[in-house]
């Protein structure tokens, strides 16, 4: 055990500082401050305010993680960081301070893609992952279906939104609802006492024969429907509109997934980032996995969501299997393709 | 003594080591876009050449700005997660008097950098450089009338301000600066300001409205 690294991760590509540390595939610390707060008036994220959070909160973080771990400074191997992609000044203030930690303790720097280390992070709950796998990424910033041969060395992007990503879709959905932000945790909630059948929402690119998503179209159709039924003076039952909605999205997601497994002959689906958290999503991708013969692994919900424990646990895979430190020159890059794994 | 500094605030990425007396080793490179690529190197750069590891430093000092924001956050950043790993103090000094120590007056002046947004941040220094007034974000044509202006505030808006008030030097902070102002504030038993950053704008977010209608 003591032969794994132990690495410090940090995350803040958007609006959640986290910092986890691990040693090998253990999870010792994960720790999480979060701006949410106060983006909710805004009605979504707001770039500078999330950057101002993230230095407010970096240090601090660290200093709990290494805490919460029981370890100390000099007890770690390296550092590794969300390089990208997310919000650009957001991952500055990480990639800043992990360079800083890097050069003050003199360990190796790895700066990571923040949709790999959505995969990766399974490995601290359910063991090494299958290779290959195919990985379900769905966030407010993504959604992707990726072809995983090697999570630390090569991930293929087979597909992902070509506008909205599903947790956007499920934010505006909210607004429209009258429900707060973020809208996910509350549509999934409404949803429980309404019927996925209620109203029949359209499920862009359902046929398509690509593993892409479109989500705009769904939203759209759900805000022309309530329009409709308020301007007639009708009153609107928002479980079952909620429900309806969700059941698109899940449905469209789990039935490309499964697509994706097939089409790969894959016999592993993995389903991280923050959408992951929904209850309707994980119950059709369990049914729908075992009606098809493939094995699901699902990270709980503090996994799924953004944290610095999943930049950590790729970190660690990277230093087991000897790739190269990055250097201090390294940039943050707010669109870097999942195909570059670590910079 | 071992002080390392730097500062992020302008376009100048500016590093330097300082020993109480004199600049050991310094880098600065005029880079506007490229602050999270340089600094980290360049104190890697100043620390081996001065032949000094980060827990050697007796302090580390980090310019607070004003400055824009991203550029900014970088250094403070670095100053604040440095600090603690190699378990020495931090502290900030504001942009502007690191700006106006460097420069050579014999009377009272303003010292301006760029804010973007066509304004600029700016404060009001004695003669000696000592500040007196702000810091503060206007738009050039509202800084007080008559007194010099150093720094790039006041070389972009030279023709607004008026090109005999403008000196040509000097245009950015420099690293050395800071280090020098911190020893001599330790020197004074003066309180020294924690590495936090200096905004004064609050974040461009409004709250929304309404959701728009999507039916005509």
């Amino acid at each position: 055990m003591a032969d794994q690294p132990l690495v410090l991760g940090i995350e803040t590509s958007c609006d959640e500082t986290g910092v986890g540390i691990v040693r090998g595939h253990t999870l010792l610390a994960n720790t999480i401050a979060s701006s949410v707060e106060q983006h909710a008036r805004f009605g979504g994220v707001v770039p500078e305010v999330a950057s101002r959070a993230h230095l407010e909160a970096m240090t601090p973080a660290v200093e709990r993680a290494l805490a919460e771990a029981g370890v100390g400074f000099g007890d770690i191997d390296a550092i590794a960081v969300t390089a990208g992609p997310g919000l650009a000044g957001a991952l500055l203030v990480g990639v800043a301070a992990a360079k800083a930690y890097s050069l003050g303790l003199g360990v190796p720097l790895y700066g990571v893609n923040h949709l790999a280390a959505h995969v990766a992070v399974d490995q601290l709950e359910h063991g090494p992952l299958p290779k290959p796998c195919v990985a379900l990424l769905v966030s407010g910033g993504h959604s992707s279906l990726l072809l995983v041969p090697d999570v630390a060395r090569d991930v293929i992007s087979l597909g992902s939104t070509v506008d909205d990503a599903a947790g956007e879709a499920f934010d505006k959905v909210a607004r429209v609802l009258g429900l707060p932000f973020p809208g996910g945790p509350h549509i999934d909630r409404e949803a429980r006492d309404g019927s996925g059948t209620a109203v029949a929402f359209p499920r862009g690119k359902y046929d398509d024969g690509t593993l892409d998503f479109s989500f705009s179209g769904l939203k759209t159709a759900v805000a022309r429907w309530v329009e409709a039924r308020r301007a007639a003076g009708e009153s609107i039952h928002v479980p079952d509109v909620a429900a309806s909605f969700q059941e698109a999205v899940v449905d469209v997601l789990t039935r490309k997934a499964i697509a994706a497994c097939r089409r790969y002959d894959v016999r592993d689906l993995l389903i991280g980032g923050g959408v992951a958290a929904n209850s309707r999503l994980r119950a059709l991708a369990r049914e729908r996995c075992q009606a098809a013969g493939i094995r699901l692994r699902v990270p709980r919900p503090g996994l799924c969501t953004d944290n610095g424990a999943m930049v950590a646990a790729l970190g660690a895979d990277l230093v087991s299997g000897g790739a190269a430190p990055s250097a201090l020159t390294i940039p943050a890059d707010s669109s870097l393709p999942i195909t570059t794994v670590h910079v | 003594m071992l002080v390392l500094a730097f500062d992020t605030a302008t376009p100048a990425v500016t590093a330097a080591i300082y020993d109480g007396a004199r600049v050991l080793a310094e880098s600065t490179t005029i880079d506007a876009r490229r602050h999270g690529e340089l600094l980290v190197p360049a104190v890697q750069a100043v620390l081996r050449e001065a032949g000094a590891t980060p827990r050697e430093l007796t302090a580390i000092v980090a310019g607070t700005g004003p400055g824009p924001y991203t550029g900014l956050r970088v250094g403070l950043a670095t100053a604040q997660a440095l600090a603690a790993a190699a378990q020495v103090p931090a502290y900030g000094v504001c942009t502007l008097d690191a700006l106006a120590h460097a420069a050579d007056m014999s009377r009272p002046f303003i010292a301006a950098t760029d804010a973007r947004r066509k304004e600029v941040f700016w404060a009001r220094y004695a003669a000696d450089g000592t500040r007196e007034a702000g810091p503060f974000v206007d738009r050039p044509h509202d800084l007080p009338a008559e007194l010099p202006v150093i720094g790039a505030g006041g070389l972009m808006y030279a023709e607004v301000i008026g090109p005999h008030r403008v000196q040509s030097a000097p245009e950015h902070p420099w690293a050395g600066a800071l280090a020098a102002i911190t020893v001599a504030r330790i020197a004074e038993g003066a309180e020294l300001d924690p590495p936090l950053p200096i905004y004064l704008r609050r974040p461009d977010a409004q709250e929304p409205g309404a959701p728009k209608r999507v039916t005509a």
